[in-house]
């Protein structure tokens, strides 16, 4: 039967399990969207095409299912550009769609042209430039293929407008041919039996769990290596979720805003196990003074980042569930009583200056409103963030039990993040209870995109720690820049009447007392919710390491009676 | 120091373009890249040739391995390998010169392969080093314009087709076993 490219390009989605797309249609995907009519898809309009890519990215993190963009040829296609950014960085399966002008117009500078194969090219894990109708299905089964497989990541398909009007034998390739895309499965089995040697030698080991177990669902495989060899797992931001919060091996969160306990724990550790971790900036430090004691085991399926920050001892290139799962009968059950003894005797340390123990001095403290977001959802919501104090305090403060709960943008960092991450978190399933955790900067980045989940009737709760300030360019400032706000402070608006204004019912929080009422509040209300907090302005996250220093200089929260006694004398 | 890489590569509009991307992103210099036909329409070939350290050489491999296009990487830095560049050399030369630049020519067992009045265009294949020396050689005389293709390279003996993975096998961390993947 012939049909057209853009009811091919239906046919191939609805195939691949295709339930909801986000995106904005405009001239030149128009054949794609007038086709959508006839095909079981719920397409959802954002008002701008980065709340598209951060839905679809946030879909597909939550789900596993690879997430689905689409957008209009040129500002409709570079508007994509942070978000497809985002889900690269964070290995994330996006399959991005956009129009493109008629291929004989390519080159000319036509109305609304721009390369956006040629843009995308560093940010995609691979992407197509479609001229004929007869090229679309084969292009569409491999983006998939290739998004979701090895290290995934956003593939993007740019459709020319005459590939979408134009028909064609449609013929679905059931067989996938990339003679150049072979992604490793797992480890040669000598390389296994050192690991497992290098593990039962150690005195101090450590799991490094990262952002690559949630993906290939190898966290129980992880647990039970934990369990197993008693070693305690940090985690990075991505990694959050692979281990229960309350598991008594779990040390938290590692890196610039770690637990103090867990960065001393990687500098003092004679042997780290990293598990799908990249040793990114932001959690090693300075590179040259990084956990020195200590030998290195990395399981990674991409062989370009091994070695490429840190040296490694041994690199186990492959799938970490396929790795962990024939590593695990050469593992040996062990003990190390006095490696936790010490790494408890940091960890009192650390709760003596934490703020979470801090009595209501009447100021409304960003962690401790996350701390009571915690409590009232149960500890069982999925929370999406913007990037800056609140994800960091979010990361800190909300104690997650389970995977793919906590969804943030890590690599890019991409603020805005929040809002539509949060409503495709949504679809992949409307029972889910979703908060944001927003900054007042994120969030005006994106709010466009209330209007969206008012459309879509989606019950996303969303609670904006605000301190009228870029609160971590702020701290920076504070810190590094002796306390000159250049350009960090943000006067307004009224989030409240925004949120009214969209017909989402809101409320203003400034005083401790006022939280609870206002969560009770949020989850009784049917629908979405706004809620401002109106918390400390000049709030540091604690512990930090300045970008480059040693992991273990950390600068840390002065205990309560020291700031007690600053503020005394001053 | 120099590493020598030939990648097969898919004949596919904008492969070239990948491999070049890739280099510019990760901050590697390329000294000379040189992308050909093979045998097979569908497939191409290319020698790049990187002056860097040996973890940034891996680096480089590792990154083009990654890149969906690319059907394999061979790293043939300090392996038997036939390793040519070509130059064409267009040098000043006059009646009373031309004999003395045919005969330099011709010990590096290149030829004159164009003759005008006042210049010759001299051809030389070989190995980087031999073209230099006869470039030292012919500057006395005027070297007016000069193109080389950079180099190619193909390893001695049989062809074994065996896909690599760098970083399990083949970057030089576990040299003794390298792992298949089918």
């Amino acid at each position: 039967m012939k049909l057209s490219g853009a009811e091919i390009l239906w046919e191939c989605l609805v195939r691949e399990g295709v339930e909801v797309v986000f995106g904005i249609p405009g001239g030149a995907n128009m054949p794609i969207y007038d086709a959508m009519l006839k095909y079981p898809v719920h397409h959802v309009l954002v008002r701008h095409e980065q709340g598209a890519a951060h839905m679809a990215d946030g879909y597909a993190r939550a789900s596993g299912k690879v997430g689905v963009a689409l957008a209009t040829s040129g500002p409709g296609a570079t508007n994509l550009v942070t978000g497809i950014a985002a889900a690269m960085m964070d290995s994330s399966p996006v399959v991005f769609i956009t129009g493109q002008v008629a291929a004989h117009l390519i080159g000319g500078d036509a109305f609304q042209e721009t390369d956006v194969t040629g843009i995308t090219l560093p940010i995609t894990k691979h992407n197509y430039l479609i001229t004929r109708a007869d090229e679309i299905a084969r292009a569409v089964r491999e983006a998939f293929y290739i998004a979701r497989t090895g290290r995934p990541g956003p593939v993007l398909i740019d459709i020319c407008k005459n590939a979408q009007i134009e028909k064609t034998e449609f013929v679905y390739p059931e067989k996938i041919e990339l003679p150049g895309y072979k992604p490793p499965r797992t480890a040669p089995k000598k390389d296994l039996i050192k690991a497992a040697q290098m593990i039962k030698e150690s005195k101090r080991p450590l799991i490094l769990a990262g952002h690559g177990l949630l993906i290939s669902r190898a966290y129980r495989e992880m647990q039970e290596l934990a369990h197993r060899a008693h070693i305690p797992v940090a985690m990075t931001l991505l990694g959050i979720g692979s281990m229960p919060a309350s598991d008594p091996l779990n040390l938290g969160m590692m890196g610039m805003h770690g637990e103090a306990y867990c960065n001393l724990a990687i500098q003092n550790a004679d042997l780290l196990i990293a598990l799908g971790m990249r040793f990114d900036d932001r959690v090693t430090g300075n590179l040259k003074t990084y956990a020195p004691h200590a030998k290195k085991i990395h399981v990674e399926i991409d062989p370009s980042e091994v070695h490429k920050n840190v040296v490694v001892d041994l690199p186990l290139v492959g799938d970490l569930k396929a790795v962990l799962t024939d590593l695990l009968p050469y593992v040996e059950e062990a003990r190390h009583d006095e490696w936790f003894a010490q790494i408890n005797e940091w960890r009192a340390d650390t709760d003596e200056r934490d703020i979470i123990y801090w009595p209501d001095d009447g100021k409304l403290y960003t962690a401790h409103v996350i701390r009571s977001i915690w409590e009232a959802t149960n500890g069982q919501a999925t929370i999406t963030t913007g990037v800056g104090q609140h994800q960091m305090w979010a990361a800190q403060y909300y104690r997650f039990e389970e995977p793919y709960r906590f969804i943030t943008s890590g690599g890019a960092g991409a603020m805005g993040f929040g809002v539509p991450a949060a409503l495709g978190v949504w679809f992949t399933d409307k029972s889910r209870d979703v908060w944001v955790i927003d900054g007042d900067g994120s969030f005006q980045m994106t709010q466009a995109e209330l209007a969206t989940i008012v459309q879509e009737g989606a019950s996303i709760k969303i609670a904006i720690m605000n301190n009228h300030f870029l609160g971590m360019v702020r701290q920076w400032q504070e810190f590094f820049f002796e306390s000159r706000y250049s350009a960090t402070y943000l006067s307004g608006p009224d989030f409240v009447k925004l949120g009214e204004a969209y017909g989402i019912p809101a409320r203003r929080i400034t005083k401790p007392e006022e939280v609870m009422d206002a969560l009770r509040f949020a989850n009784q209300t049917p629908g979405p919710v706004l809620l401002d907090f109106w918390v400390e302005q000049e709030e540091a996250v604690y512990p930090m390491v300045p970008s480059g220093a040693d992991l273990h200089n950390m600068i840390r929260r002065p205990k309560r009676q020291q700031v007690a006694s600053a503020q005394a004398t001053s | 120091m120099q590493h020598t890489l030939i990648a097969i590569v898919e004949n596919k509009p904008g492969v070239l373009n990948r491999v070049a991307s890739l280099f510019r992103r990760r901050n590697f210099n390329i000294e000379s890249l040189n992308v050909g036909h093979t045998d097979r329409k569908d497939i191409s070939r290319m020698t790049i040739v990187i002056n860097s350290e040996e973890a940034d050489a891996r680096r480089v491999e590792a990154n083009l391995y990654k890149l969906v296009n690319v059907l394999d990487v061979h790293d043939v830095t300090n392996q038997p390998a036939v390793i040519r560049d070509l130059a064409l050399i267009k040098v000043k030369a006059g009646i009373d010169q031309r004999a003395e630049i045919a005969n330099l020519a011709s010990i590096f067992r290149g030829r004159i392969v164009d003759v005008a009045a006042e210049s010759v265009i001299v051809e030389i294949t070989g190995t980087e080093d031999k073209i230099e020396s006869l470039v030292e050689l012919l500057r006395p005389f005027g070297i007016l314009e000069m193109v080389r293709t950079g180099q190619v390279a193909m390893l001695r003996g049989g062809y074994e087709p065996v896909r690599h993975t760098p970083g399990a096998g083949s970057n030089g961390f576990h040299p003794e076993e390298e792992l298949e993947v089918d």
